[in-house]
């Protein structure tokens, strides 16, 4: 298959309406993704010829690589990843903004806007959305003179003055929720406008946990980074550690030893299903129902001490490396984990029939949260949420990476769009992964888990893409001198699926709000960063 | 509705089953906490947990004290939605900047007297994350902290120990 039978005709409409569009000399480290470089005056006519090209937007981050500032945007399409890259002046970095064709780069660009200054000119929103109070308004976080240290006040004020969309009408009343939520669960601002029980309008405002870790990533060797990109968000630790390494790997040209690609997919799997057994509970919970809280939760539990006894930690953070795994996996484990899955795979079957007959439950999950395949398709839905509404996408069948090129990938697709699509299609990527999990461990090789580490090269790039439990997550790396890391870009998959919780609230009543965000549940770590 | 019955009875109660090293020190810690959280807090110590930028690895590990191995209220322990209704705030994270004024006032909204664990290594020192233009580090830099659980993340027996601990052994700070 040619991913890449639209590029050349694409390139070619481009050149032909005198856009100052080159193909960049494939820099090994971005395969599997082609380089284009865009004229800055060009970029926003660029973007828009990319959705009339049906591309979907995948991310876009920056660069400040001293008299310059360079943007990034990822897009795909027919499996085939484009990197395009635009150059600003320092001194006067305007640029078009992607927004107005790709709904999901809106805050994406406010990203860059407030840790780079760079000015969107036609942007549809420029509020600020990563800078709260942190740092002062003028000051670029990501720019190489900004101190990582920053200049903080004593004590840091709250974020008061955010202009947050307002609705007047007879009725209508304003809900403020957050950023300590009523839960164990991560902060964030909710603003809802309902009437009634009706959701009018939510608006998210996030970035409470921003943690500054692409600035913390600069200057850090590979393994630091490695430690990072685990900590980018919890509980999605090994597809982060892995598509960082990915991207390391590639720009230092290391090749991963069988046995430990092995490994990582097996990992990446387990992060899968334990995620999956307890989202699920979840639902359950936030429904009341919860026989099937415990009952998911129990499973989960027993899951996690199997990776613990396994792999020497029970979310299998810090067992990636760069060049490989921490940890091989013995016999007794690898057997454990395949006497585990035939335990398990009987009563995950027998949870969801009862699940999906029981009266109470389907009363409230079916119907409620539609993500109309549409506005799925709009904003480039990644991950169950997408494929819940007709997104027939999964990086581990359409742009394998080594081990799953070897693998049959069943990818559950659902056109419902609703809380309990997604809730069957999580199951259904449980049955999936069990059955990827008996032939990666019926299949393991013997031989090292680990390539000895050689730093890249100065300026040497890597591109990281895999499938993470909540859907592709990209990872981007520049190395800069003496293997140290220039700069280092991980886009979590909720970065694009938490404007969908927007659309999919409305209409709907607000006690439905926690089971519609946890049948998303997307990463507030992984998005603020 | 009988599916449900079925399922129940089969599976019977299976809280504890630790590991069968942890289980002595559990049962001791368990049955010091009882007393604890029956002579102080009148049988039931409310916890509030705040998240302060964690990574959602602590929270997530915090959770599991729910599920029905560890099954943290059969010591008379449980989770509050509010921080008024707490008696101790459980705070993860490096203390984002963006989150400590929300943590001051969390801290300020639990009534006197109060206990407060740090949970994690971020909890602890910032971890990973440290100081940084974003990170006001360690939770002790924000608020008083009487205890530490450490671990990246500490396992929910290390955390149901470590609160055992903390209150067990220290009085509360009373309003500082
Ligand atoms: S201590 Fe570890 S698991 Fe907990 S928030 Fe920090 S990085 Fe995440």
């Amino acid at each position: 298959m040619n991913r890449f039978a639209w590029l050349d005709a694409f390139l070619g409409r481009l050149i032909a309406e005198d856009m100052a569009v080159r193909e960049v000399p494939e820099a090994s480290g971005l395969a599997p993704a082609r380089g284009i470089s865009v004229g800055a005056d060009d970029w926003g006519n660029f973007g828009k010829s990319a959705r009339n090209w049906n591309c979907r937007w995948a991310g876009c981050w920056a660069e400040d690589l001293g008299d310059q500032l360079r943007v990034h945007a990822c897009f795909e399409k027919d499996h085939g990843y484009l990197l395009a890259h635009t150059d600003l002046r320092r001194a006067t970095p305007i640029l078009s903004s992607h927004a107005p064709y790709f709904p999901a780069a809106a805050r994406a660009e406010r990203h860059l806007q407030d840790l780079y200054g760079i000015a969107f000119g036609d942007h549809p929103d420029p509020r600020p959305w990563i800078r709260h109070q942190a740092w002062k308004n003028g000051e670029y976080p990501l720019r190489l003179d900004f101190p990582l240290a920053g200049n903080p006040l004593p004590a840091t004020p709250a974020d008061q003055g955010y202009p947050f969309q307002h609705i007047q009408g007879s009725g209508v009343c304003e809900i403020p929720v957050g950023p300590v939520h009523a839960g164990i669960i991560e902060p964030g601002h909710f603003r809802f406008h309902a009437v009634g029980e009706t959701v009018l309008l939510l608006e998210e405002r996030l970035g409470y946990v921003h943690k500054g870790i692409e600035k913390l990533a600069e200057t850090r060797d590979a393994h630091g980074l490695a430690r990072l990109a685990a900590r980018v968000s919890g509980d999605t630790t090994v597809a982060h550690t892995w598509a960082a390494c990915m991207a390391m790997e590639k720009a230092a040209g290391i090749a991963v030893p069988e046995r430990a690609l092995a490994l990582r997919a097996i990992m990446a799997e387990r992060e899968r299903i334990a995620n999956h057994l307890g989202d699920i509970g979840g639902i359950c919970n936030d429904v009341s129902f919860s026989f099937g809280f415990y009952q998911f939760n129990r499973l989960r539990e027993l899951w996690q001490r199997t990776s613990a006894t396994a792999f020497g930690h029970r979310l299998l953070m810090d067992r990636i490396v760069p060049g490989g795994v921490t940890t091989d996996l013995s016999e007794t484990a690898a057997r454990a984990q395949i006497d585990q899955i035939s335990t398990f795979r009987p009563q995950l079957g027998r949870l969801m029939d009862i699940l999906n007959t029981s009266p109470t439950v389907e009363n409230r999950l079916i119907g409620t949260g539609v993500l109309a395949p549409q506005a799925a398709a709009a904003y480039g839905a990644l991950g169950y949420v997408g494929r819940a509404s007709g997104v027939d996408l999964d990086v581990r069948r359409d742009s394998p990476y080594a081990p799953y090129h070897t693998l049959k990938i069943p990818v559950p697709i659902e056109q419902a769009g609703d809380v309990a699509a997604r809730v069957r299609v999580r199951a259904a990527e449980i049955s999936a992964s069990f059955a990827m999990l008996e032939q990666l461990i019926g299949g393991l090789v013997p031989g090292p888990v680990c390539a000895p580490w050689t730093p890249a090269p100065p300026d040497a790039c890597g591109f990281g893409l895999v499938e993470g439990w909540r859907g592709e997550t990209l990872a981007f790396v520049r190395f800069g001198t003496a293997g140290r890391i220039a700069r280092y870009f991980p886009r979590d998959p909720s970065m694009i699926n938490w404007p969908l919780l927007e659309v999919l609230i409305a209409d709907n009543i607000v006690p439905d709000f926690p089971v519609c965000n946890k049948s998303v549940n997307g990463s507030y770590s992984g998005n603020d960063l | 509705m009988l599916r449900v019955l079925g399922k129940v009875q089969r599976i019977g109660i299976i809280t504890e089953s630790l590991p069968p090293q942890e289980e002595p020190v559990l049962r001791a810690v368990g049955a010091e906490l009882q007393e604890a959280v029956a002579a102080r807090f009148r049988g039931s110590l409310a916890i509030r947990q705040v998240d302060a930028g964690s990574c959602n690895g602590c929270e997530l590990e915090i959770q599991a004290l729910n599920n029905p191995y560890y099954g943290i209220e059969r010591f008379g322990v449980h989770f509050v939605a509010s921080p008024r209704h707490a008696d101790l705030l459980l705070v993860t994270g490096p203390v984002s900047r963006h989150m400590e004024e929300a943590l001051r006032r969390t801290y300020s909204a639990t009534p006197d007297p109060k206990f407060v664990i740090a949970v994690g290594d971020c909890g602890a020192s910032g971890g990973e994350f440290a100081v940084s233009y974003a990170c006001a580090g360690a939770v002790s830099n924000v608020i008083p902290v009487d205890a530490v659980i450490a671990g990246c993340p500490p396992a929910p027996f290390a955390l149901m120990q470590g609160i055992l601990e903390a209150i067990g052994v220290r009085r509360p700070a009373t309003a500082r």
